[in-house]
């Protein structure tokens, strides 16, 4: 784009922004401050994100993003154009061909593989914050590995409720030392995390973090001998492509009660859709 | 019914976009409203701008304010945003504000003082009541120019300096910090928090000032001065070796004057709370003064109990372009999460129901 560099950012601060990439990647799940600057896209809309896939993009790079597994929706749909206007990549929705994936709440249902990097956008990097909101306290806990607090937490759910009651941004711990926010993905995404091939990278523009997990890194769910870690989904198999291994968006299709489970994953549901797997929905669609 | 998967994502954004301008421009017999009027006669709007914005350039925050439609949060946004693709040259040299070309100071400390008090363009000592002469665009009645020298103005804390009777300025040689390059760390310097207030919102420090008047972390202050004028904003390039002139800057300044009791080590002595922001924004400066104090109340050895003296707090939520992103950014799909949420309440309600069952049928 005229009047602007490469990707947007200019290279020095792309450089900052890979030196902390770098620190990020060689202490997995640490989050490492950095100079985040001011986007055109507002702060909590996927700053972090954005100046991450920035610094990283190069021009024979294929860039896909998701916003809730949907490439469609309105701001997977304002990123990726920023990045066709300011970089003049070549975009795709399709898992398998992207090299860099920036997402928002979701991880691909398809394995990614190690020559592709996830770029998570990150509201609120500190996974302590819920039980002590200062982050001069909490870098604390962290270099102290002091975790107690939230193994307490989730003590006190099992007490009360009789389960865990996180669903989203469940805690994990990275390579046995660093505890982590996953970014907002349901608690199903979890696993996936857990030794994948491609790199992950995660920004937080408005907080001002950047951490990740390097490829092939062991990623746990916290969680207790006598209380296991579980995925929550609907139990059911998608409407419209009868998968029943996706995660599973609910929409609301009549005032009295009607649902329709679908995929979030949109690729994966077009994609199996295409091979010619039909959920019950899809089947009376295509008898109306 | 059947399921609409909600395409046109893209169709949707461009024709939202075609009618915000559309909405923008509003009635089209009525002509544009231009950046020179906006500039001219909504100085306040574009001093806010500018001061939240961190960008001093009043033609650039007139356009801000145009297209924002006058909400000045958003008009910031943009100015930030283009600030941040410029490269940065220096830092400029201490401005100095004693040597400020005056056309406001007050002082609330003494009823007289070398320089006098200097009313300048105020709102202060106005009626509101609507003038509904202005509703008309026929010239309005001008002022004369007085034709008396402005003589020399010392600030007030300088001339309570002389007698021991307040906290030496701080001096200082190295870099300031800059938030716009480096992310907060803490202990945040001075230097720092005073840039952070600079940019900060005015609603948010207007609010956490007067709750330190009302008991939350009180300071006991006095508007020793507030002044507004021009100054000269100069930068000492390394291969020049002095300082030269690039231009001049509106600024307000106020330095508030508090009561210390004194500690172990510092005996009784009035402190200071600094507030210096773009424009004429009394109402900020002001604020920011008294936040400024505030903060210092852990340096002080003052008890902190309130949430204008927590450092923390007011540094990571002062920043409106921050906030407005993280509050609006709720309006962006969460739909996986609720999912998630959903289920997750499903299933515990499905539990208690069990328990329940089970309790009832041992019964």
């Amino acid at each position: 784009m005229k009047g602007y560099n490469f990707a947007y950012l200019d290279e020095q601060t792309k450089r900052m922004i890979r030196r902390a990439l770098l620190k990020a990647v060689a202490i997995p799940g640490h989050q490492v401050p950095f100079g985040s600057r001011e986007m055109p896209l507002p702060y909590g809309w996927g700053t972090g994100g954005i100046q991450v896939t920035a610094s990283i993009l190069g021009t024979d790079d294929v860039l896909k993003v998701i916003d809730q597994g949907a490439d469609d929706t309105t701001n997977a749909v304002s990123i990726r154009r920023f990045f066709a206007r300011t970089a003049g990549v070549r975009t795709t929705t399709s898992t398998a061909d992207a090299t860099v994936i920036q997402t928002r709440h979701r991880i691909p249902e398809k394995q990614l593989r190690d020559d592709q990097i996830i770029v998570y956008q990150v509201p609120q990097p500190e996974p302590l914050f819920r039980l002590e909101p200062s982050r001069i306290e909490s870098r604390r806990m962290h270099s102290l590995a002091d975790y107690g607090l939230m193994h307490v937490k989730l003590y006190e759910d099992i007490a009360r409720f009789g389960q865990i009651s996180i669903s989203y941004d469940y805690p994990v711990m990275v390579n046995q030392r660093y505890l982590m926010s996953p970014s907002p993905i349901p608690a199903f995404d979890n696993p996936k995390m857990d030794m994948m091939p491609a790199l992950q990278l995660f920004g937080a523009g408005r907080e001002k973090r950047i951490y990740a997990i390097p490829p092939w890194t062991e990623v746990r769910s916290l969680d207790f001998e006598d209380h296991p870690f579980r995925r929550i989904n609907a139990r059911r198999p998608c409407g419209l492509c009868g998968a029943t291994d996706a995660y599973l968006d609910e929409v609301v299709v009549d005032d009295h009660g009607g649902r329709l489970f679908v995929c979030s994953d949109t690729d994966h549901c077009a994609e199996r859709r295409a091979a010619g797997h039909v959920g019950t929905d899809g089947m009376r669609e295509a008898a109306e | 019914m059947a399921y609409v998967t909600v395409k046109g994502g893209e169709q949707a954004i461009d024709n939202a976009h075609a009618w915000l301008a559309e909405e923008r421009r509003g009635d089209r017999r009525i002509p544009s409203v231009s950046l020179e009027q906006i500039a001219g006669q909504l100085g306040r709007a574009v001093d806010r701008a500018m001061g939240e914005g961190s960008l001093y350039d009043r033609e650039l925050a007139a356009l801000a304010v145009k297209q924002a439609q006058g909400d000045l949060i958003e008009a910031a946004f943009l100015l930030r945003a283009y600030r941040t693709t410029l490269p940065r040259f220096a830092h400029s040299e201490p401005v100095d504000t004693a040597a400020m070309r005056i056309q406001r100071r007050i002082s609330a400390v003494f009823k007289d003082l070398p320089g006098g008090q200097v009313l300048g363009p105020t709102y202060d000592y106005t009626h509101r009541l609507l003038d509904f002469g202005l509703t008309s665009t026929d010239d309005e009645p001008r002022a004369s120019e007085g034709t008396e020298e402005l003589s020399q103005m010392p600030r007030v804390p300088d001339i309570l300096g002389h007698e021991g009777l307040i906290e030496p300025d701080i001096k200082g040689d190295a870099e300031p910090g800059d938030l716009t390059r480096e992310p907060l760390t803490f202990p945040a310097s001075r230097d720092v928090r005073l840039q952070a207030l600079a940019r900060g919102d005015e609603g948010f420090l207007l609010a956490l000032g007067y709750s330190t008047q009302r008991g939350y972390g009180g300071t006991h202050p006095f508007a020793g001065e507030v002044r507004m004028g021009e100054v000269s904003v100069e930068i000492e390039p390394p291969e020049l070796g002095f300082a030269i002139d690039i231009g001049d800057i509106t600024v307000t300044e106020c330095q508030m004057v508090n009561q210390f009791k004194g500690s172990k080590t510092t005996p009784p002595q009035f402190t200071r709370g600094y507030g210096l922001v773009f424009g004429f924004s009394e109402r900020k400066a002001m604020a920011v003064a008294l936040v400024d104090r505030a903060m210092r109340a852990g340096e002080l050895g003052e008890e902190v109990t309130a949430p204008a003296q927590n450092v923390e707090f007011v540094l990571y939520h002062s920043d409106n372009i921050e906030a407005t992103g993280f509050v609006e950014h709720l309006k962006l799909p969460h739909y996986v999460d609720f999912q998630s949420e959903l289920q997750n309440v499903r299933r515990m309600q499905t539990e208690v129901a069990r328990a329940r069952e089970s309790v009832e049928a041992a019964e």
